[in-house]
């Protein structure tokens, strides 16, 4: 007897589970074509969730077949890219290699996808390679809608910096561009339409920068706009460090936040940002768009929700609910977990977890529990924090945050303390550096 | 670890061997606490930590009678059989 993998998920995972499961079960340990087969896995993306999810899949199913295809040659982390602009780390403190994920899956492709299809179940990049997968992770992570602003063209783009996946020509070329700017300079920089890509990013970039501005040009300011209607991520916390630090609702504050002002244009000749108010004048521009899921989700098809933008999944697998055997993990995914390098990382672990189930001919756990802790440096020493749990609530088909989760009462040097840990032990767990990595970032 | 290195040499005797819902419970801590408990930097390890302490701890957390910063929000999260089988899964890690 033979069964589709898929079919089985979709019994188990139905109300007649437990009565079917004990069929199976008997079957897949009978059976080579389940527990015995090279399941061909194949990841796009080494990310926080792609690279752990490769890890760990070989880890909890050796005899899994994992490819991954990733075009960068070095990991390098959005978390802490703020202390780069804010001169605290170097590009080099956030940059790691992955020489240990390479040798811990089955084949490394350093290329660019360029086609999928979910019929054949094959997998294309640019240097015309084509692999064939049982089941496809798409970990790609964001796309930034340039052409939803005005002007943020090509050309534009050589001068004006998103910043918002981290790497020499986005942070490194911010952090060059605010060292070269003179003292009593203006630092536009935007935050897009929720949902996006780490929440508290943006106002953590307001801190970093200021603390930069406060210490080596004083006279220069941080104009924040916000597409939101407020502050949308640990709101009390960041008004507070503001105040605290950066004068923030004195004549004097380095920090001018204004809410409800979308960009809608960019022009890097005038160094103007338009927003439906007004234009606004800046010696550094930089611009986060609007964002959606990877364009590799859209090859796949796998992009169906919240109006074309983000994948919906079922949460005990990260298996699409449009498309069978693709898999979406991290910032793609339509969730109501926040878009962060914890959840990210985490989830590569839930689905790592719940195919190595099914290649054991098990049910995966119909209850996961999975959590999310999220730092933001105020630039200051001190750090503050988010944490939620959540557990899957299969009536509702949803992840219920549970009882108790919130942020910190308040800024501590002993959280910059555990920022600083968790980075290094994030970055281990997602890229398996060893125990003896000599880590270089400061708090 | 012999379960974890049963695990590895034949999946029929990890099948039977590996608790996977508290190896997954467990990866879960992975990103402040370290890859298998072992911590970097200022976050304490769990790895080879007494189950009984590692229970007792995750109350104390939940009943907010030991201080902390962030973990009363993570114990209030799971259930006590969820403390006792991450105690046990960290425990076990030499």
């Amino acid at each position: 007897m033979t069964f589709d993998r898929r079919d089985f998920l979709k019994i188990s995972a139905g109300a007649a589970g437990a009565a079917a499961v004990g069929g199976l079960t008997g079957c897949a340990t009978s059976s080579a074509s389940v527990g015995g087969a090279k399941a061909k896995i194949v990841v796009v993306g080494a990310g926080y969730g792609g690279s752990t999810f490769a890890r760990y899949m070989k880890m909890w199913s050796p005899q899994a077949h994992v490819t991954v295809i990733e075009p960068n040659d070095f990991f390098t982390s959005c978390p802490f890219s703020n202390t780069v602009l804010g001169g605290i780390n170097s590009m080099e403190d956030i940059t790691f290699s992955y020489d240990t994920v390479k040798k811990q899956v089955d084949q490394w492709v350093a290329d660019k996808v360029t086609a999928i299809d979910t019929g054949k179940r094959t997998v294309t990049t640019a240097g015309g390679k084509t692999f064939a997968y049982d089941r496809l992770v798409l970990a790609g992570g964001i796309e930034l809608l340039f052409d939803k602003v005005e002007g943020y063209d090509a050309e534009a783009r050589k001068t004006i910096k998103h910043g918002w996946k981290a790497g020499p020509d986005q942070t490194g070329v911010l952090r060059k561009q605010l060292e070269a700017m003179p003292d009593g300079g203006t630092f536009v920089m935007s935050v897009p339409m929720a949902p996006y890509r780490c929440p508290p990013g943006p106002y953590e970039r307001a801190c970093l920068v200021a603390t930069y501005f406060k210490q080596a040009k004083p006279r220069s300011k941080v104009i924040v706009l916000d597409g939101n209607p407020d502050i949308a991520s640990k709101k009390g916390l960041f008004l507070a460090a503001w105040k605290k630090h950066f004068g923030y609702g004195t004549d004097n504050s380095m920090i001018d936040y204004r809410p409800n002002n979308m960009p809608r244009s960019v022009n890097p000749k005038t160094m103007m940002v338009g927003t439906e108010f007004d234009d606004v004048k800046g010696d550094v521009i930089n611009v986060v768009p609007p964002m959606r899921a990877a364009a590799i989700t859209g090859m796949a098809g796998v992009r169906d929700g919240n109006n074309g933008t983000w994948c919906t999944i079922d949460y005990r697998t990260f298996e699409s609910t449009v498309v069978p055997n693709v898999h979406v993990l991290g910032d793609s995914a339509l969730t109501n977990f926040p878009k962060s390098g914890s959840v990210a990382n985490n989830t590569g672990k839930m689905c790592a977890a719940a195919i190595a189930e099914i290649l054991a001919g098990r049910q995966p756990d119909q209850a996961p529990v999975v959590t999310n802790t999220c730092y933001s440096a105020t630039g200051q020493g001190t750090a503050f924090h988010v944490a939620t749990v959540f557990r899957y609530d299969a009536a509702g088909n949803k992840m219920v945050a549970q009882k108790g989760g919130g942020v910190s009462k308040e800024e501590s040097e002993l959280e910059m303390a555990y920022m600083e840990s968790w980075a290094k032990n994030v970055w281990a767990d997602t890229l398996g550096l060893p125990e003896s990595h000599n880590f270089s970032v400061k708090g | 670890m012999t379960l974890v290195a049963a695990g590895v040499l034949g999946s029929v005797a990890q099948a039977y061997a590996v608790d996977t819902r508290a190896r997954f419970m467990a990866a879960n801590c992975a990103y402040c606490h370290g890859p298998d408990g072992k911590s970097r930097g200022a976050i304490p390890s769990l790895a080879g930590m007494d189950k009984a302490y590692f229970v007792d701890q995750m109350k104390a957390f939940r009943d907010n009678t030991r201080p902390n910063t962030v973990m009363t929000k993570h114990a209030m999260g799971y259930t006590d059989a969820e403390y006792e089988a991450l105690g046990a899964w960290f425990s076990a890690i030499k």
